[in-house]
């Protein structure tokens, strides 16, 4: 067992791993965030999508030993600093972006570093990014709208009736 | 206008925010003081003889508690399943023994052998690495045509042959309808296949056993769509648990779409080892494993005629089935290819005649059970395919051919045992043409050719059972349990409400809508009431989330449990009020007497019922709770009219959706935003099902789509923005909120949809192809066009690669 530290939505946690824990087993059964899904075990879904050092990173494809000394950002540390919803969150649930939630966190990690290099994608573009975060609920169309939203653009309402 | 926050308002969901921060508590989240893991050890082949197990090694493993075989489970019964299906010469289904684990024969790959339990996840992985297993292998049996024939390999020998019913729908219509198609001015025949498919909820299956010594109780935390169902089931037929003695918790459930109704054999694993190690024992499925464990869906090949008199009006319906049942009859596999989709063979149409002949098969594959929509994808496919064929061979217009033959009058006798309550399916058509802007096609069509591209567009028409299900009427189809719903009302004392039901939401958004409905029936905000679900310790008996029955049958069973509770504090402002109940109003949350200034709010009565110092003790009880079990009169039948546009590549054979535009009658709605949701959900899935997914075995048995690399899981950029309309509604005239049910109805109408589009682009482009299988990969839809193997060279046919064909 080797100690990890890193500071995990700017708070400093360290923790025992084994050399073949992986980031998000650490997240979740060490740090008890578990906020950041498994929904696959062959990196193609992206429900564990979390920031490292401000990059996406897919949380099942790091070594918790990989990421000793970076900065992590997941879902738990998305919300702003009062607890209200940040930007992209409430764009999710003003659009309806989520329904049964497993994929969401990913989903809305994702769009964070998609809005960070490109701060008004067009839907194609925001459908290409999603590429590896995979939703079975939503048909992805209320979360393109959500994506789209957070980043200040007109979408067509929810519900338009 | 609908109120805020009411019935027809598009109220934001308020579960979402534990999802969006992360602070959501699905099953793999839950950790229980000295939990162990369990691995198990499943089959790498299709059929085998279990010669010996060997478990000295693995049991000196660090960590390791126990391995358990099913020498284990001797005292335990079998998986049960929960329909009987009675075959044509009278004779009840074959239902083998499906053992929690396997008993000699393994008889699919995935099946489970043995389970090791440690003290981590990861040594108990590492253990099973030195299993020393000695297995012979035995010839699988992987095609039902083959497995049907004399000498085929049995699934199971204790069994006669492999076919587990031969079911015939209406049997008294058989000869009637070959007269007729003998007789028909013209004859429509597809031979079709409803590709096999995974459910594949994002959220993996977990379960998670414990054991109270000092209550000797268990509990069972699972990622179920039915906890109660699975306590019945589970505690009745496989462990011998009594319902008291046994608590069974779905907490936040991540999709389910039918994969989480079925009792597994997990659950019971974790909750009997539970007991014998005396510690919780978790068990958290792998994406892996989950393919090869989960109930797959669908799975059907089909022979289809259409007969039709010299008007083109229908005049018979006959259709041959052959439905793979897997290894094992899952929960509620005898029903999908049977009750659920026999029932539904007249569609939108008034074909006087109908008859379906349904041959279940075993295999060496996977159970089969249902998958969204559940026999109603199935019926609808074949029924508009072949109802799109005959338009196109007579020259007729699809719509108009539809058209001619719609149902027009409500109610409607099927010819299959089915009565529509309400339905304008001349409405839908007219819907989708319009937002689907048909009379445009053809400069789109310019606009594609201009590209080099070929262009279609496609229309299909559904109907499905929902509110599932009268429990009378199933229960001599041959069901196993009834299918009420149930509702607890508990208001507290300053007015507060909290309603226990017995549905379950893994996605749905029932403690929003659920929450709207009860608040707009007292005209309180709907903040005042909070919906409690998954939990068999705090809700009443109910059979779950399922067939798009909540709203329907849950919510049937809600609003009866509040026009209880309000009945009461009627009674009881009355009595306040110095007046007669029969003279006080609820509006907007207030008791008055009709036609003064008298009046309570709702937390003066509430508040009364609890402190009864002014109170009617004589006539009524205090306190304010209710409980309503419902039981439906009928089934619901939401319907609806869908349009497919395709673009495709000839050179590459690769299908594009241009547009997707869905006209549904869902009767009234609850929350517009969250039905759209639902059917925007559905067309993926089964566009997913039209293009792109497949279940795929190959002869030897070996799964080969056995992960996220193999299986074709749609992404974003396979879609385009879809139009989604349900403001052509019918109310459901049995249910007191006259709705329908809409959770299925997307995955059930667009299989049909795209594959029409598809084969219209062919036709247009002079390619008289008269259909292809699903998933229309490039390679199937090039195959077709040009002929022979496609440019991928792979060379095989669309029988070669279904499990069923």
């Amino acid at each position: 067992m080797t100690k990890v530290t890193m500071n995990v939505n700017g708070r400093s946690r360290s923790g025992e791993v084994e050399g073949r824990t992986l980031l998000v087993q650490f997240l979740r059964e060490t740090l008890s965030l578990t906020g950041t899904h498994v929904g696959c075990d062959t990196s193609q879904c992206g429900a564990c999508v979390v920031q490292v050092d401000g990059q996406a990173v897919k949380s099942c494809t790091m070594l918790a030993l990989e990421a000793d000394g970076a900065e992590v950002t997941t879902i738990e540390g998305m919300a702003n600093a009062d607890g209200s919803l940040g930007v992209i969150q409430q764009a999710f649930q003003d659009y309806h972006g989520l329904q049964c939630g497993f994929c969401t966190p990913g989903m809305v990690m994702s769009a964070k570093a998609l809005l960070a290099e490109n701060p008004a994608p067009s839907e194609e573009e925001v459908r290409e990014y999603l590429e590896g975060n995979i939703c079975r609920c939503t048909g992805y169309h209320n979360i393109v709208k959500a994506i789209m939203a957070a980043s200040g653009q007109q979408v067509e309402p929810v519900a338009a009736e | 206008m609908p109120k805020d926050g009411g019935i027809g308002a598009s109220t934001k969901r308020r579960e979402d925010v534990r999802f969006l921060t992360g602070t959501g508590r699905y099953t793999d989240d839950i950790n229980l003081p000295g939990q162990a893991y369990v691995h198990f050890v499943r089959s790498d082949v299709a059929h085998g003889r279990i010669r010996s197990i060997d478990p000295s090694t693995a049991e000196g493993m660090p960590g390791v508690l126990k391995v358990f075989t099913s020498k284990d489970f001797e005292a335990a019964g079998g998986i049960p399943c929960g329909w009987q299906i009675t075959s044509r010469d009278g004779s009840v289904m074959q239902e083998p023994k499906h053992p929690i684990l396997a008993e000699g024969v393994v008889r699919h790959v995935g099946d489970p052998i043995a389970a090791i339990v440690a003290d981590s996840h990861d040594q108990a992985r590492d253990a099973a690495e030195a299993l020393e297993i000695d297995i012979e292998e035995l010839p699988a049996v992987m095609n039902m045509r083959d497995a049907l024939k004399d000498g085929a390999t049995q699934v199971h020998d204790t069994l006669d042959g492999n076919l587990c019913f031969d079911w015939g729908f209406v049997e008294e219509n058989c000869e009637a309808v070959d007269k007729a198609i003998s007789e028909a001015a013209h004859v429509t025949t597809l031979e079709l296949v409803n590709n096999r498919l995974i459910a594949n909820p994002m959220e993996p299956r977990v379960a998670i056993g414990a054991y109270d010594m000092a209550a000797d109780s268990h509990t069972l935390y699972t990622t179920s769509q039915n906890p109660h169902v699975i306590r019945l089931l589970m505690g009745a037929f496989v462990l011998n648990i009594p319902e008291h003695k046994l608590r069974v918790v779905a907490p936040d459930v991540g999709g389910g779409f039918g994969s989480k109704i079925y009792h597994y054999a997990e659950e019971a694993f974790c909750t009997y080892a539970a007991k014998v190690l005396r510690r919780p024992v978790k068990w958290t499925s792998s994406r892996s494993e989950a393919f090869m464990s989960d109930a797959h869906g669908r799975d059907h090949v089909t022979k289809i005629e259409l007969a039709l008199d010299a008007e083109h009006n229908f005049t018979a319906l006959r259709t041959q089935t052959h439905a793979n049942m897997g290894a094992y009859l899952s929960t509620f596999a005898p029903a999908v290819p049977t009750w659920l989709h026999g029932t539904l063979m007249a569609g939108n149409y008034k074909t006087p005649l109908v008859y379906v002949n349904v041959k279940a098969v075993f295999t060496n594959t996977v159970p089969v059970d249902a998958y969204r929509g559940a026999g109603r994808p199935e019926a609808t496919f074949q029924l508009e395919r072949v109802v799109d064929k005959a338009a196109r061979e007579l020259g007729i217009d699809p719509a108009e051919l539809r058209r001619k033959n719609f149902i027009t009058e409500f109610p409607y006798a099927t010819p299959v045992a089915v009565e529509y309550d309400t339905g304008d399916y001349n409405a839908t058509l007219d819907k989708v043409l319009e937002i689907s802007d048909w009379a445009g096609f053809d400069a789109r069509l310019e606009e594609s050719r201009a590209q080099g591209k070929l262009r279609g567009i496609g229309l299909a028409h559904y109907i499905e059972a929902c509110g599932i299900a009268p429990s009378n009427l199933v229960g001599q189809l041959g069901a196993r349990a009834g299918l009420f719903e149930s509702a607890t009302v508990r208001v507290n004392a300053t007015g507060g409400i909290t309603v226990m039901t017995g549905s379950h939401s893994h996605g749905q958004g029932h403690a929003t809508t659920f929450a709207q409905v009860v608040a707009d029936m007292i005209g309180i905000d709907a903040s005042q009431v909070e919906i409690s679900h998954g939990d068999t310790a705090n809700t009443p008996m109910g059979m779950g989330t399922y067939g798009s029955r909540s709203i329907a049958v849950g919510g049937s069973a809600m609003v009866k449990a509040t026009e209880k509770i309000i009945a009461k504090a009627r009674k009881i402002a009355a009595h306040m009020l110095e007046a007669s109940a029969d003279d006080i109003e609820l509006k907007d949350g207030a008791f008055t007497v009709a036609g003064t200034d008298k009046s309570l709010n709702w937390g003066d009565v509430t508040l009364a019922a609890y402190v009864p110092h002014n109170y009617p003790l004589d006539e009524i009880e205090p306190g304010l709770e209710e409980t309503a079990f419902y039981d439906p009169a009928n089934f619901t039948f939401p319907s609806g009219a869908y349009v497919c546009e395709v673009e495709i590549d000839p050179e590459t054979g690769k299908v594009e959706v241009q547009g997707f535009a869905a006209a549904d009658d869902f009767g009234n709605v609850i929350n517009p935003m969250i039905v759209e949701g639902q059917v925007q959900g559905g067309l993926a899935q089964g566009i997913g099902q039209a293009l792109l997914e497949a279940c795929a075995y190959d002869a030897d048995g070996q799964l080969l789509s056995a992960s996220y690399m193999d299986y074709a899981m749609p992404r974003a950029y396979d879609f385009p923005m879809f139009k989604v309309d349900s403001s052509c509604q019918t109310p459901c005239t049995h249910n007191p909120l006259g709705v329908k049910g809409c959770g299925e109805a997307g995955a059930i109408g667009s299989p049909p949809a795209v594959v029409n589009a598809v084969i219209d682009a062919l036709h247009r482009a002079g390619h008289k192809i008269p259909h292809i299988d699903m998933p229309m990969t490039p390679n199937r839809v090039w195959s077709a066009i040009y002929g022979g193997a496609g440019p991928d060279k792979d060379g095989e046919t669309m029988e070669e690669r279904s499990v069923g064909a």
